[in-house]
Protein backbone atom coordinates (compact mmCIF):
# COMPACT_ATOMS: atom_id res chain seq x y z
CA UNK A 1 0.00 0.00 0.00
CA UNK A 2 1.52 3.41 -0.81
CA UNK A 3 -0.48 6.25 0.18
CA UNK A 4 0.07 9.88 -2.00
CA UNK A 5 -1.19 13.52 -1.18
CA UNK A 6 -3.36 14.35 -3.64
CA UNK A 7 -3.97 18.43 -3.26
CA UNK A 8 -4.96 20.15 -0.01
CA UNK A 9 -7.71 18.11 0.65
CA UNK A 10 -7.63 14.62 -1.10
CA UNK A 11 -5.45 11.50 -0.47
CA UNK A 12 -5.01 8.50 -2.88
CA UNK A 13 -3.92 5.19 -2.20
CA UNK A 14 -2.33 2.95 -4.21
CA UNK A 15 -2.75 -1.04 -4.01
CA UNK A 16 -1.60 -4.07 -6.22
CA UNK A 17 -4.01 -5.56 -7.23
CA UNK A 18 -8.01 -5.39 -7.89
CA UNK A 19 -8.47 -7.73 -5.16
CA UNK A 20 -6.57 -5.54 -2.74
CA UNK A 21 -8.16 -2.21 -3.74
CA UNK A 22 -12.09 -4.12 -3.46
CA UNK A 23 -11.04 -5.22 0.51
CA UNK A 24 -9.55 -1.30 1.38
CA UNK A 25 -12.89 0.00 0.04
CA UNK A 26 -14.83 -2.26 1.76
CA UNK A 27 -12.69 -1.82 4.74
CA UNK A 28 -12.99 1.93 4.49
CA UNK A 29 -16.87 2.17 4.03
CA UNK A 30 -17.19 -0.24 7.29
CA UNK A 31 -15.31 2.21 8.95
CA UNK A 32 -17.01 5.38 7.50
CA UNK A 33 -20.34 3.48 8.18
CA UNK A 34 -18.89 3.14 12.04
CA UNK A 35 -18.15 6.51 12.46
CA UNK A 36 -13.96 5.82 12.54
CA UNK A 37 -12.90 7.25 9.28
CA UNK A 38 -13.75 10.88 9.65
CA UNK A 39 -15.08 13.00 7.08
CA UNK A 40 -15.19 11.91 3.88
CA UNK A 41 -17.34 13.74 0.52
CA UNK A 42 -16.02 11.42 -1.88
CA UNK A 43 -14.35 7.55 -1.57
CA UNK A 44 -13.82 6.57 -5.13
CA UNK A 45 -12.52 3.14 -6.22
CA UNK A 46 -10.58 2.57 -9.76
CA UNK A 47 -8.55 -0.24 -10.98
CA UNK A 48 -5.40 -0.18 -8.34
CA UNK A 49 -6.07 3.53 -6.54
CA UNK A 50 -8.91 4.08 -4.00
CA UNK A 51 -8.86 8.10 -3.71
CA UNK A 52 -10.66 9.94 -0.55
CA UNK A 53 -11.85 13.04 -1.38
CA UNK A 54 -12.99 15.80 0.95
CA UNK A 55 -10.81 14.86 4.03
CA UNK A 56 -9.14 17.43 6.56
CA UNK A 57 -5.66 16.07 7.00
CA UNK A 58 -4.36 14.10 4.24
CA UNK A 59 -1.20 12.84 5.40
CA UNK A 60 -1.95 12.38 8.65
CA UNK A 61 -5.43 9.96 7.21
CA UNK A 62 -2.56 8.30 5.02
CA UNK A 63 -0.19 7.54 7.37
CA UNK A 64 -3.51 6.29 9.53
CA UNK A 65 -4.69 4.01 7.11
CA UNK A 66 -1.38 2.96 6.28
CA UNK A 67 -1.26 1.23 9.93
CA UNK A 68 -4.59 -0.69 8.90
CA UNK A 69 -4.82 -4.46 8.99
CA UNK A 70 -6.95 -4.55 5.56
CA UNK A 71 -8.79 -8.25 5.20
CA UNK A 72 -9.46 -9.73 2.46
CA UNK A 73 -12.79 -10.11 1.00
CA UNK A 74 -14.79 -12.71 1.04
CA UNK A 75 -16.42 -13.97 -2.19
CA UNK A 76 -20.10 -13.79 -0.47
CA UNK A 77 -19.56 -9.93 1.30
CA UNK A 78 -21.38 -7.12 -0.37
CA UNK A 79 -24.59 -6.80 -1.47
CA UNK A 80 -26.08 -9.34 -5.06
CA UNK A 81 -28.43 -8.31 -7.53
CA UNK A 82 -29.08 -10.24 -10.53
CA UNK A 83 -29.55 -9.05 -13.84
CA UNK A 84 -31.72 -11.34 -16.48
CA UNK A 85 -29.74 -11.20 -20.18
CA UNK A 86 -30.54 -11.77 -23.70
CA UNK A 87 -27.31 -13.40 -25.31
CA UNK A 88 -28.10 -11.43 -28.68
CA UNK A 89 -25.14 -9.20 -28.98
CA UNK A 90 -23.43 -8.89 -32.38
CA UNK A 91 -20.21 -9.79 -30.90
CA UNK A 92 -21.68 -12.99 -29.37
CA UNK A 93 -20.19 -15.40 -32.12
CA UNK A 94 -16.83 -13.12 -32.47
CA UNK A 95 -16.34 -13.82 -28.32
CA UNK A 96 -17.05 -17.63 -28.42
CA UNK A 97 -14.43 -17.85 -31.14
CA UNK A 98 -11.71 -16.48 -28.89
CA UNK A 99 -12.34 -18.66 -25.73
CA UNK A 100 -12.68 -21.33 -28.17
CA UNK A 101 -16.58 -22.50 -27.67
CA UNK A 102 -19.88 -23.01 -29.34
CA UNK A 103 -21.82 -19.29 -28.98
CA UNK A 104 -24.76 -21.19 -27.10
CA UNK A 105 -21.54 -22.01 -24.62
CA UNK A 106 -21.60 -18.67 -23.51
CA UNK A 107 -24.45 -17.62 -20.83
CA UNK A 108 -23.23 -20.58 -18.97
CA UNK A 109 -19.44 -19.07 -18.30
CA UNK A 110 -20.93 -15.58 -18.11
CA UNK A 111 -23.63 -17.14 -15.89
CA UNK A 112 -21.06 -19.16 -13.73
CA UNK A 113 -19.31 -16.33 -12.97
CA UNK A 114 -19.74 -13.82 -9.39
CA UNK A 115 -18.62 -10.25 -11.06
CA UNK A 116 -17.95 -7.55 -8.86
CA UNK A 117 -18.58 -3.93 -9.23
CA UNK A 118 -14.62 -2.51 -8.74
CA UNK A 119 -15.50 1.05 -10.13
CA UNK A 120 -17.89 3.14 -11.82
CA UNK A 121 -16.75 5.81 -14.75
CA UNK A 122 -17.44 6.47 -18.23
CA UNK A 123 -21.14 7.17 -17.92
CA UNK A 124 -23.38 7.81 -14.73
CA UNK A 125 -23.95 3.99 -13.53
CA UNK A 126 -21.45 2.28 -16.29
CA UNK A 127 -19.58 -0.50 -13.41
CA UNK A 128 -16.51 -2.15 -14.34
CA UNK A 129 -17.04 -5.84 -13.42
CA UNK A 130 -14.35 -7.60 -12.28
CA UNK A 131 -13.84 -11.48 -11.57
CA UNK A 132 -14.34 -13.45 -15.26
CA UNK A 133 -11.52 -16.34 -15.01
CA UNK A 134 -8.32 -14.48 -16.85
CA UNK A 135 -8.85 -17.05 -20.22
CA UNK A 136 -11.88 -15.17 -20.88
CA UNK A 137 -10.34 -12.07 -20.87
CA UNK A 138 -11.31 -10.63 -24.74
CA UNK A 139 -9.20 -7.26 -26.38
CA UNK A 140 -11.45 -4.21 -27.69
CA UNK A 141 -12.89 -4.44 -30.96
CA UNK A 142 -10.39 -2.82 -33.97
CA UNK A 143 -12.73 -0.26 -34.16
CA UNK A 144 -15.30 1.58 -31.93
CA UNK A 145 -18.87 1.19 -32.37
CA UNK A 146 -20.27 5.01 -33.07
CA UNK A 147 -23.02 4.03 -31.03
CA UNK A 148 -23.81 1.11 -28.82
CA UNK A 149 -27.19 0.26 -27.72
CA UNK A 150 -28.09 1.03 -24.03
CA UNK A 151 -28.06 -1.93 -22.11
CA UNK A 152 -25.60 -4.09 -23.94
CA UNK A 153 -23.51 -6.28 -22.03
CA UNK A 154 -19.83 -5.89 -22.88
CA UNK A 155 -16.83 -7.34 -22.81
CA UNK A 156 -12.82 -5.90 -22.63
CA UNK A 157 -9.88 -6.59 -21.00
CA UNK A 158 -10.52 -7.96 -17.39
CA UNK A 159 -13.93 -6.37 -17.31
CA UNK A 160 -17.58 -6.96 -18.09
CA UNK A 161 -19.97 -4.00 -18.10
CA UNK A 162 -23.54 -2.82 -18.97
CA UNK A 163 -24.05 0.66 -20.91
CA UNK A 164 -26.83 2.31 -18.78
CA UNK A 165 -27.22 4.24 -22.00
CA UNK A 166 -26.61 4.37 -25.67
CA UNK A 167 -22.87 5.73 -26.34
CA UNK A 168 -19.66 4.94 -28.42
CA UNK A 169 -17.83 2.03 -27.11
CA UNK A 170 -15.21 -0.18 -28.19
CA UNK A 171 -16.24 -2.83 -25.93
CA UNK A 172 -17.72 -6.39 -27.27
CA UNK A 173 -21.07 -6.91 -27.11
CA UNK A 174 -22.64 -10.55 -26.29
CA UNK A 175 -26.01 -9.49 -24.97
CA UNK A 176 -28.56 -7.41 -23.60
CA UNK A 177 -30.97 -6.38 -20.81
CA UNK A 178 -33.80 -4.48 -20.20
CA UNK A 179 -32.42 -3.92 -16.65
CA UNK A 180 -32.39 -0.13 -15.44
CA UNK A 181 -28.73 0.73 -14.62
CA UNK A 182 -29.36 4.53 -13.79
CA UNK A 183 -32.32 6.05 -12.46
CA UNK A 184 -30.85 8.92 -10.95
CA UNK A 185 -35.02 8.91 -8.45
CA UNK A 186 -33.80 5.65 -7.44
CA UNK A 187 -31.72 5.11 -4.08
CA UNK A 188 -29.24 4.16 -4.94
CA UNK A 189 -28.79 5.73 -8.44
CA UNK A 190 -26.59 3.31 -10.26
CA UNK A 191 -27.92 -0.90 -9.72
CA UNK A 192 -23.67 -1.24 -10.05
CA UNK A 193 -22.65 0.75 -7.33
CA UNK A 194 -18.96 -0.44 -6.32
CA UNK A 195 -19.18 -3.34 -4.37
CA UNK A 196 -22.09 -5.10 -5.06
CA UNK A 197 -21.65 -8.47 -6.80
CA UNK A 198 -23.55 -9.16 -9.72
CA UNK A 199 -24.82 -12.38 -11.51
CA UNK A 200 -26.23 -12.69 -14.94
CA UNK A 201 -29.11 -15.25 -15.73
CA UNK A 202 -30.01 -16.02 -18.71
CA UNK A 203 -33.09 -14.53 -19.86
CA UNK A 204 -36.33 -17.07 -21.25
CA UNK A 205 -37.46 -16.87 -24.80
CA UNK A 206 -36.22 -14.11 -27.22
CA UNK A 207 -37.88 -11.35 -26.00
CA UNK B 1 -48.86 34.59 -15.99
CA UNK B 2 -46.25 31.99 -14.57
CA UNK B 3 -43.14 33.50 -12.68
CA UNK B 4 -40.16 32.69 -15.04
CA UNK B 5 -38.00 33.49 -18.30
CA UNK B 6 -38.70 32.56 -21.59
CA UNK B 7 -35.03 31.86 -23.65
CA UNK B 8 -35.26 34.83 -26.47
CA UNK B 9 -31.69 34.32 -27.35
CA UNK B 10 -29.58 31.24 -25.64
CA UNK B 11 -26.44 32.64 -26.20
CA UNK B 12 -23.20 30.54 -27.00
CA UNK B 13 -23.57 28.18 -24.60
CA UNK B 14 -25.93 29.14 -21.71
CA UNK B 15 -26.62 27.05 -18.59
CA UNK B 16 -28.42 26.06 -15.33
CA UNK B 17 -25.67 25.89 -12.43
CA UNK B 18 -25.70 25.80 -8.86
CA UNK B 19 -23.10 24.59 -6.41
CA UNK B 20 -23.25 20.99 -8.33
CA UNK B 21 -23.49 17.57 -6.84
CA UNK B 22 -20.29 16.30 -5.32
CA UNK B 23 -20.24 13.19 -3.41
CA UNK B 24 -21.16 10.51 -6.44
CA UNK B 25 -18.00 10.35 -7.64
CA UNK B 26 -18.52 6.52 -7.26
CA UNK B 27 -21.09 6.44 -9.22
CA UNK B 28 -19.30 8.34 -12.13
CA UNK B 29 -21.21 11.64 -11.39
CA UNK B 30 -19.39 14.70 -12.12
CA UNK B 31 -19.30 17.27 -9.33
CA UNK B 32 -20.46 19.56 -11.90
CA UNK B 33 -21.49 23.37 -10.73
CA UNK B 34 -20.79 26.89 -11.37
CA UNK B 35 -16.96 27.42 -12.58
CA UNK B 36 -16.74 31.07 -10.96
CA UNK B 37 -17.52 30.26 -7.53
CA UNK B 38 -17.40 33.39 -6.25
CA UNK B 39 -19.40 35.38 -8.93
CA UNK B 40 -21.64 32.90 -9.11
CA UNK B 41 -22.38 33.59 -5.28
CA UNK B 42 -22.48 37.41 -5.75
CA UNK B 43 -25.12 37.10 -8.35
CA UNK B 44 -27.01 34.83 -5.51
CA UNK B 45 -26.62 37.40 -3.00
CA UNK B 46 -27.41 40.63 -4.89
CA UNK B 47 -31.24 38.96 -5.53
CA UNK B 48 -31.33 38.01 -1.93
CA UNK B 49 -31.63 34.06 -3.02
CA UNK B 50 -29.79 31.14 -0.99
CA UNK B 51 -26.48 30.58 -1.54
CA UNK B 52 -27.02 27.50 -3.53
CA UNK B 53 -30.23 28.87 -5.82
CA UNK B 54 -29.99 27.78 -9.66
CA UNK B 55 -28.90 30.40 -11.48
CA UNK B 56 -27.13 30.71 -15.41
CA UNK B 57 -23.46 30.79 -16.12
CA UNK B 58 -23.26 32.12 -19.45
CA UNK B 59 -20.33 31.80 -21.81
CA UNK B 60 -18.92 34.75 -24.09
CA UNK B 61 -22.41 36.44 -25.22
CA UNK B 62 -24.56 36.37 -22.85
CA UNK B 63 -28.13 35.61 -22.93
CA UNK B 64 -31.62 37.31 -23.73
CA UNK B 65 -34.47 36.80 -21.77
CA UNK B 66 -38.10 37.88 -21.19
CA UNK B 67 -39.54 37.90 -17.83
CA UNK B 68 -43.23 36.00 -17.27
CA UNK B 69 -43.83 38.26 -13.49
CA UNK B 70 -42.47 41.01 -12.38
CA UNK B 71 -39.00 39.89 -10.91
CA UNK B 72 -35.41 40.86 -9.93
CA UNK B 73 -32.25 40.06 -11.50
CA UNK B 74 -28.48 40.55 -11.06
CA UNK B 75 -25.88 40.08 -13.65
CA UNK B 76 -21.98 39.10 -11.97
CA UNK B 77 -19.03 37.62 -13.58
CA UNK B 78 -17.24 38.27 -16.92
CA UNK B 79 -18.49 42.41 -17.21
CA UNK B 80 -20.75 43.05 -20.09
CA UNK B 81 -23.50 45.69 -20.69
CA UNK B 82 -26.88 44.90 -19.41
CA UNK B 83 -30.11 45.71 -20.93
CA UNK B 84 -33.93 45.97 -20.03
CA UNK B 85 -35.90 46.47 -22.60
CA UNK B 86 -33.04 48.71 -24.49
CA UNK B 87 -32.50 50.61 -21.76
CA UNK B 88 -28.94 50.48 -20.30
CA UNK B 89 -29.15 49.29 -16.39
CA UNK B 90 -26.50 48.13 -13.92
CA UNK B 91 -24.06 45.40 -13.91
CA UNK B 92 -23.73 43.75 -10.54
CA UNK B 93 -26.30 44.69 -8.92
CA UNK B 94 -29.87 43.60 -8.61
CA UNK B 95 -32.20 45.11 -10.83
CA UNK B 96 -35.72 45.17 -11.10
CA UNK B 97 -37.42 43.07 -14.45
CA UNK B 98 -40.92 44.16 -15.45
CA UNK B 99 -43.17 41.48 -16.23
CA UNK B 100 -42.96 41.47 -19.92
CA UNK B 101 -39.69 43.27 -19.98
CA UNK B 102 -36.29 41.75 -22.59
CA UNK B 103 -33.22 41.37 -20.03
CA UNK B 104 -30.55 41.44 -22.83
CA UNK B 105 -27.11 40.21 -21.47
CA UNK B 106 -24.28 41.16 -23.62
CA UNK B 107 -21.15 40.50 -25.50
CA UNK B 108 -18.63 39.92 -22.08
CA UNK B 109 -16.09 42.95 -22.23
CA UNK B 110 -13.15 41.02 -20.70
CA UNK B 111 -13.64 37.38 -18.96
CA UNK B 112 -15.33 34.41 -20.63
CA UNK B 113 -18.18 33.07 -18.36
CA UNK B 114 -21.53 35.66 -16.81
CA UNK B 115 -24.22 34.89 -13.59
CA UNK B 116 -27.64 35.31 -13.97
CA UNK B 117 -29.61 34.95 -10.91
CA UNK B 118 -33.18 35.56 -11.01
CA UNK B 119 -34.81 36.26 -7.57
CA UNK B 120 -36.42 32.77 -6.15
CA UNK B 121 -33.75 30.93 -7.90
CA UNK B 122 -34.54 28.90 -11.16
CA UNK B 123 -36.66 26.06 -10.65
CA UNK B 124 -35.55 23.02 -13.02
CA UNK B 125 -36.09 19.75 -11.09
CA UNK B 126 -33.07 18.47 -8.98
CA UNK B 127 -30.98 15.47 -10.19
CA UNK B 128 -29.24 14.13 -6.96
CA UNK B 129 -29.79 17.18 -5.15
CA UNK B 130 -28.08 19.78 -7.85
CA UNK B 131 -29.78 21.37 -10.75
CA UNK B 132 -26.83 21.91 -12.51
CA UNK B 133 -26.27 21.21 -16.07
CA UNK B 134 -23.80 18.56 -16.27
CA UNK B 135 -22.50 18.76 -19.77
CA UNK B 136 -19.68 15.96 -19.73
CA UNK B 137 -22.49 12.78 -18.52
CA UNK B 138 -25.52 15.15 -19.47
CA UNK B 139 -27.42 15.56 -16.37
CA UNK B 140 -29.48 18.12 -15.38
CA UNK B 141 -31.39 20.49 -16.64
CA UNK B 142 -30.43 21.21 -20.85
CA UNK B 143 -28.03 23.77 -22.52
CA UNK B 144 -30.37 26.98 -23.24
CA UNK B 145 -32.09 26.65 -26.73
CA UNK B 146 -34.57 29.86 -27.99
CA UNK B 147 -38.16 29.32 -26.50
CA UNK B 148 -36.90 27.54 -23.35
CA UNK B 149 -39.26 28.47 -20.42
CA UNK B 150 -36.92 28.98 -16.84
CA UNK B 151 -39.64 28.81 -13.95
CA UNK B 152 -38.19 30.61 -10.97
CA UNK B 153 -38.61 29.41 -7.65
CA UNK B 154 -40.79 31.34 -5.00
CA UNK B 155 -38.45 34.39 -3.24
CA UNK B 156 -37.10 33.68 0.01
CA UNK B 157 -37.32 35.37 3.44
CA UNK B 158 -34.18 37.15 2.15
CA UNK B 159 -34.47 41.21 1.20
CA UNK B 160 -32.80 42.30 -2.15
CA UNK B 161 -29.45 43.86 -0.42
CA UNK B 162 -29.65 47.00 -3.30
CA UNK B 163 -27.04 49.06 -3.83
CA UNK B 164 -24.07 46.43 -2.87
CA UNK B 165 -20.22 46.26 -3.01
CA UNK B 166 -18.81 44.35 -6.29
CA UNK B 167 -15.87 43.12 -4.66
CA UNK B 168 -14.81 41.31 -7.08
CA UNK B 169 -11.34 41.17 -8.79
CA UNK B 170 -12.13 41.86 -12.65
CA UNK B 171 -11.07 38.70 -15.14
CA UNK B 172 -7.50 37.96 -15.43
CA UNK B 173 -5.07 39.53 -18.40
CA UNK B 174 -2.78 36.92 -17.18
CA UNK B 175 -3.06 33.80 -15.06
CA UNK B 176 -0.73 32.57 -11.95
CA UNK B 177 -1.63 29.41 -10.97
CA UNK B 178 -0.83 27.82 -7.15
CA UNK B 179 0.23 24.29 -7.96
CA UNK B 180 0.68 21.57 -5.37
CA UNK B 181 3.24 18.92 -6.67
CA UNK B 182 1.62 14.85 -6.88
CA UNK B 183 -0.17 12.71 -6.75
CA UNK B 184 2.16 11.72 -9.85
CA UNK B 185 4.85 14.26 -10.34
CA UNK B 186 7.45 11.02 -10.45
CA UNK B 187 5.92 10.37 -13.55
CA UNK B 188 8.06 13.84 -14.55
CA UNK B 189 11.83 14.35 -14.90
CA UNK B 190 13.37 16.27 -12.23
CA UNK B 191 14.08 19.08 -15.23
CA UNK B 192 11.11 19.26 -16.71
CA UNK B 193 9.43 20.17 -13.32
CA UNK B 194 11.94 22.94 -12.22
CA UNK B 195 11.00 24.16 -15.85
CA UNK B 196 7.38 23.90 -15.08
CA UNK B 197 7.83 27.11 -12.74
CA UNK B 198 9.59 29.03 -15.83
CA UNK B 199 7.43 27.83 -18.28
CA UNK B 200 4.98 30.40 -20.19
CA UNK B 201 1.77 28.93 -21.43
CA UNK B 202 -1.20 30.07 -23.07
CA UNK B 203 -4.78 29.42 -22.20
CA UNK B 204 -6.56 27.39 -25.47
CA UNK B 205 -9.51 27.73 -27.41
CA UNK B 206 -10.31 23.97 -26.62
CA UNK B 207 -10.95 24.94 -23.16
CA UNK B 208 -14.41 24.01 -21.57
CA UNK B 209 -16.12 23.67 -18.55
CA UNK B 210 -14.32 20.18 -18.59
CA UNK B 211 -10.68 21.83 -18.33
CA UNK B 212 -8.88 24.34 -19.29
CA UNK B 213 -6.64 23.49 -21.61
CA UNK B 214 -3.17 24.50 -22.01
CA UNK B 215 -0.43 25.49 -25.79
CA UNK B 216 2.67 27.31 -26.24
CA UNK B 217 4.34 26.62 -23.41
CA UNK B 218 7.63 23.99 -22.70
CA UNK B 219 5.79 20.67 -22.36
CA UNK B 220 6.45 18.20 -19.53
CA UNK B 221 8.84 15.31 -19.88
CA UNK B 222 7.83 11.81 -18.46
CA UNK B 223 10.46 10.16 -16.69
CA UNK B 224 8.35 6.83 -17.41
CA UNK B 225 6.91 5.43 -20.07
CA UNK B 226 3.27 2.99 -19.77
CA UNK B 227 0.15 3.73 -19.03
CA UNK B 228 -1.23 4.78 -15.63
CA UNK B 229 -4.25 2.50 -14.73
CA UNK B 230 -7.32 4.78 -14.05
CA UNK B 231 -7.53 6.72 -10.93
CA UNK B 232 -10.23 9.27 -9.26
CA UNK B 233 -9.67 12.86 -9.79
CA UNK B 234 -10.33 16.02 -7.91
CA UNK B 235 -11.01 19.14 -8.85
CA UNK B 236 -8.08 21.15 -9.77
CA UNK B 237 -6.24 18.20 -10.62
CA UNK B 238 -3.41 18.98 -13.73
CA UNK B 239 -3.42 16.34 -15.77
CA UNK B 240 -0.59 15.78 -18.39
CA UNK B 241 -1.57 13.93 -21.32
CA UNK B 242 1.36 12.48 -23.65
CA UNK B 243 1.58 16.06 -25.67
CA UNK B 244 3.19 16.92 -22.77
CA UNK B 245 0.46 20.27 -22.09
CA UNK B 246 -1.42 20.83 -19.06
CA UNK B 247 -4.86 20.57 -18.37
CA UNK B 248 -6.37 21.94 -15.36
CA UNK B 249 -9.71 20.27 -14.31
CA UNK B 250 -12.71 22.00 -13.53
CA UNK B 251 -15.93 21.24 -12.35
CA UNK B 252 -17.18 19.06 -14.75
CA UNK B 253 -14.16 16.81 -15.22
CA UNK B 254 -14.30 13.07 -15.67
CA UNK B 255 -14.34 11.27 -11.92
CA UNK B 256 -11.62 9.27 -13.24
CA UNK B 257 -8.50 9.47 -15.80
CA UNK B 258 -5.62 7.91 -17.11
CA UNK B 259 -3.01 10.46 -17.71
CA UNK B 260 -0.97 11.00 -14.65
CA UNK B 261 -1.49 14.08 -12.11
CA UNK B 262 1.65 16.54 -12.39
CA UNK B 263 -0.37 18.40 -9.10
CA UNK B 264 -3.44 20.50 -7.95
CA UNK B 265 -4.97 23.76 -8.05
CA UNK B 266 -6.63 24.66 -5.04
CA UNK B 267 -10.39 25.15 -5.59
CA UNK B 268 -11.71 28.89 -4.58
CA UNK B 269 -9.93 32.16 -6.07
CA UNK B 270 -7.35 30.14 -8.40
CA UNK B 271 -9.84 27.92 -9.90
CA UNK B 272 -12.30 31.06 -10.53
CA UNK B 273 -9.80 33.26 -12.47
CA UNK B 274 -9.27 29.78 -15.13
CA UNK B 275 -13.03 30.06 -15.52
CA UNK B 276 -12.16 33.34 -16.41
CA UNK B 277 -9.62 33.31 -18.46
CA UNK B 278 -9.75 33.88 -23.08
CA UNK B 279 -8.31 31.49 -24.85
CA UNK B 280 -4.47 33.26 -25.82
CA UNK B 281 -3.91 34.73 -22.29
CA UNK B 282 -0.16 33.65 -20.38
CA UNK B 283 -0.61 31.02 -17.63
CA UNK B 284 2.12 30.28 -15.52
CA UNK B 285 2.07 27.61 -12.19
CA UNK B 286 3.73 28.96 -9.18
CA UNK B 287 4.95 25.83 -6.50
CA UNK B 288 2.70 26.09 -3.62
CA UNK B 289 2.70 23.49 -0.28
Amino acid sequence: MRTLVVGGGALLIELDSADEVAALHAELLRRRDAGELGPVRDLVPAARTVLLDGVRDPAALGARIARWEVPPLAPTQGPQVTVPVRYDGPDLVEVARLWGVAPREVPGIVGATVFRVAFCGFAPGFGYLTGLPERFHVPRRGTPRTAVPAGSLALAGEYAGVYPRSSPGGWQLIGSTDAVLWDPDREPAALFAPGVRVRFTQEDGRG
Amino acid sequence: MADGLLVVRPGALTTVQDRGRPGYAHLGVPRSGALDTAAYALANRLVGNAPDAAALETTLDGVGLRALAATTVAVTGAPCPVRISGRPVAWGAPVRLPAGAELEVGRAESGVRGYVAVRGGLAAPPVLGSRSTDLLSGLGPPVLSAGMLLPAGPPGPDPVPGADACGLPGPPSRLVLPLRLGPRADWFTEASLTGLWRSEFCVSAMSNRIGLRTEAGTPLVRARAGELPSEGMVLGAVQVPPDGLPVVFLADHPVTGGYPVVGVVPPGPALDAAAQARPGIPVRFARSR
